[in-house]
């Protein structure tokens, strides 16, 4: 039978909490402090896109007198530690310490980076909550949370009531009187949470969702304005990241923002006021292709360790100089780009854009947004449909780069517009497009990475000095690379197919009817 | 689980002061204890301020209609859970009778504490009853305080002699000297020369100290509220030596997070 806690949280700022304790009590109890208060540095971590938190999990580094020591906890009960060991934030899972808790968070964090995500200093205290007998039957801890940023108020006081075993009576006894209190609320948010609550932030607040609310009957031009915000405000929260590097993830996310708001302006250019979508679309088209090097040259090194693995006649050593060609090619066209993000150019299309959108007034005539829906994502679906059937075996590559095109088109304007969708109707739409999606970025991914290689082998060969085994490992990489570019040619046809299939179409056809056509 | 029963025969020679000490000694030391006080007078008890009552009383214990694990409370240390005595356990002997194999009870009803616990003390009532044969049955190793006069060294013999008439699981003794007064000649040689003249008989020995006597003013082990005395040298000395007997080992961070 193990003792559970009474939790709360106390904000009177009137009384002391021990006061606050003393009044509470009644006369056959009484309060003494166990020990000495003590102090430690709290800093909670997570991705920048919350993966632990999305996962369940927590992680903090706590710094008090001793080594600094990392806590994984999760809401099932897992915890997890280890001595930090000096380790600097921002890092990937994979600089931490090797054991238990770098396997378990790298299942988690991935390619993301942990970094602070908010710093406090928590002050303990323990008292001993003692019966008639001057026996101890509960424990008392409270937590006094000063967070690092500046805020108006700190949290609220956190108090624990714990049971001394066989004594959970006179706990809850203890826990009632104390609930009574003025000030004091039971339960209390996790510590995280009240650190962020106090500059007004909440865990998980960051997503590269389009999580955009729209109403089937607000005028399609101000629906297409709060998508386009809400990808300028993901476009710019990814822009401090990728400029210091700090994973590959925040330059994926800022792209993925471009290629959105290309395909919004492209799709919705009738919507916006006119030459609205001509004069901005060139410029993202610009800042698009800035981030593909970079980007390209990331997928490279994201699965070179994977694919170096599946080498049949050459170790994946040999391929050293050719992943050292990669690196060095990378840091050079991310410091172009991040050049580029400093830019005054760059900073006056970001502050015109957003100038812009927020002067976007609704039209005197015009569709609402649920007919705009409609029209948007029959016309992409119908193109889809069109130039796919026109895809034959003999096809070039660039007739299938531009489907896989097309489909992201239609991916996007799914997403723009999901809140005006029966989510499972919008799911299943949604799952018939990836199989067809996963197949094309496949095969685009594997073209792209054979260029590459062909590229850097002459290169590497016209510079002299690369090992005869870098080349043919090269080789051998390439030859696998092709493979997988032609299994996934040659499953084009079923899956484009399973996509243009009756039944396919049919649950494209009630998506589309319920949102208004 | 490693069980300690602290027993002899004889009373009034120091077993709940070595068991509330021994205890407060190995919960400090990481380990998770349970001091379990089966003498009705309740002692142990009392020094951990707890109250001394068990739901059902030892009937209900020992029949197993009262989870054991429900009777038992929390002390004010870390670590160490106390099993309160109850009036009613000066007829556990009589309970014990009426059940099956009365020898073997105790330890079945200690059994199914193994995952909870890393030593378990016995403070045991003096005597030769059906108690303190389920209790030598239990135990792992038998703690018997000894004030070293030639009549409790013929006690001890007896002890011995009786744990090894016993009929299958016997457990290891540990004598020791208890209550020696150094101003007794016959106390220092009987002390000195009886641990170099056996082995079952520690080499550390508690002299008779106003502070141990203290502990039921204080209601505390000396071992906390006096930790570098005499007493508590004594005492941390002898639960040395216990746990080689019972190859302990100790958690490489001692305490349990609360002070």
């Amino acid at each position: 039978m193990s003792a559970y806690s009474h939790n709360f949280a106390y904000t009177d700022g009137e009384r002391s909490v021990s006061e606050v304790v003393r009044e509470a009590l009644p006369p056959q109890f009484s309060v003494v402090p166990a020990a000495r208060a003590r102090t430690v540095r709290r800093t909670w971590l997570d991705t920048f896109d919350w993966r632990l938190h999305q996962a369940g999990l927590t992680l903090e580094c706590v710094a008090g007198r001793g080594p600094a020591e990392l806590v994984l906890s999760g809401t099932a009960g897992e915890r997890i530690t280890a001595v930090a060991n000096g380790t600097r934030w921002p890092s990937l899972a994979t600089g931490l310490p090797r054991g238990p808790l770098r396997d378990r968070l790298q299942t988690v964090t991935s390619a993301r980076a942990l970094l602070p995500a908010a710093k406090a200093a928590s002050t303990v205290s323990e008292f001993r909550l003692r019966n008639a007998d001057d026996k101890t039957v509960a424990w008392l801890t409270v937590d006094l949370l000063h967070p690092a940023e500046p805020a108006a108020a700190d949290p609220p006081a956190r108090l624990s009531v714990t049971a001394v075993r066989g004594y959970q009576g006179q706990a809850d006894r203890i826990a009632r009187c104390l609930a009574a209190q003025p000030g004091v609320s039971p339960g209390t948010l996790p510590p995280l949470d009240a650190v962020l609550a106090t500059v007004g932030r909440a865990p998980g607040e960051y997503t590269n969702k389009v999580d955009v609310q729209l109403s089937a009957t607000m005028p399609a031009r101000m629906a297409l304005a709060a998508v386009l915000a809400r990808l300028l405000d993901t476009l710019e929260a990814n822009v401090a990241g990728t400029i210091r590097d700090i994973d590959t993830e925040f330059l994926h996310d800022l792209r993925v923002s471009v290629r959105r708001t290309r395909t919004a302006l492209k799709l919705g250019a009738d919507l916006l006021p006119d030459g609205l979508a001509a004069e901005y679309g060139p410029a993202f088209k610009w800042l698009g292709d800035l981030t593909t090097p970079t980007r390209d040259l990331d997928v490279h090194l994201l699965t070179f360790a994977a694919d170096a693995a599946e080498l049949t006649s050459a170790s994946p050593a040999d391929l050293g100089p050719f992943h050292d060609y990669l690196a060095e090619r990378r840091a050079l066209e991310q410091r172009r780009l991040a050049r580029a993000l400093r830019s005054a150019r760059f900073a006056a299309l970001t502050a015109a854009w957003r100038s812009a959108l927020a002067g976007l007034t609704p039209p005197r005539r015009g569709p609402d947004a649920a007919h705009a829906d409609a029209r948007i994502i029959r016309r992409a679906h119908r193109r889809i449909l069109a130039r796919g059937a026109a895809i034959g075996a003999d096809s070039p590559p660039e007739k299938l780069h531009d489907l896989r095109k097309r489909c992201k088109e239609l991916r996007y304007a799914l997403e723009f517009f999901a809140s005006l969708h029966d989510p499972p109707a919008h799911r299943r739409v949604v799952r018939d497009l990836k199989g067809l999606q996963d197949c094309l970025g496949t095969y685009q991914d594997c073209e792209v990475q054979q260029k590459e290689i062909r590229t850097v082998a002459a290169e590497l060969l016209a510079s002299g000095g690369v090992p005869a085994t870098t080349l043919l490992a090269m080789g051998d990489l390439a030859a696998h690379v092709g493979q997988r570019e032609r299994r996934a040619r040659s499953e084009f046809s079923s899956r484009f197919a399973a996509f243009a299939s009756r039944q396919a179409q049919a649950r494209f056809e009630v998506l589309a009817a319920g949102a208004g056509s | 689980m490693k069980i300690v029963a602290t027993y002899n025969i004889k009373g009034g020679v120091g077993k709940t002061a070595a068991a509330v000490n021994l205890s407060h000694l190995a919960a400090r030391d990481g380990l998770r204890v349970l001091l379990a006080d089966l003498d009705p007078q309740a002692a142990a008890t009392f020094l951990f301020r707890v109250r001394p009552r068990v739901k059902g009383g030892g009937n209900a214990l020992i029949r197993g209609s009262r989870d054991l694990d429900r009777a038992i409370k929390g002390t004010d240390f870390d670590g160490l859970d106390l099993l309160p005595a109850d009036f009613t356990f000066r007829n556990l002997d009589l309970i014990l009778d009426t059940t099956k194999k009365p020898t073997q009870r105790l330890a079945r009803l200690l059994r199914p504490l193994r995952a909870s616990y890393d030593v378990v003390f016995l403070d045991c009532p003096p005597g030769i009853t059906l108690l303190s044969e389920a209790v030598l049955y239990a135990a792992d190793l038998v703690l018997a305080p000894i004030i070293p006069t030639t009549l409790s060294v013929r006690t001890l013999d007896q002890l011995t002699e009786f744990i090894g008439g016993l009929d299958g699981h016997r457990p290891a003794v540990l004598a020791f000297c208890s209550m020696i007064d150094r101003r007794k000649r016959l106390h220092n040689e009987i002390a000195e020369r009886l641990p170099a003249e056996r082995d079952d008989v520690a080499a550390t020995a508690i002299p008779a100290l106003s502070l141990i006597e203290r502990m039921a003013v204080q209601r505390s082990p000396v071992t906390a509220f006096a930790p570098r005395s005499a007493a508590s040298r004594g005492y941390a000395g002898l639960w040395a030596e216990v746990r080689d007997r019972l190859c302990l080992t100790v958690p490489a961070q001692p305490g349990h997070g609360r002070a």
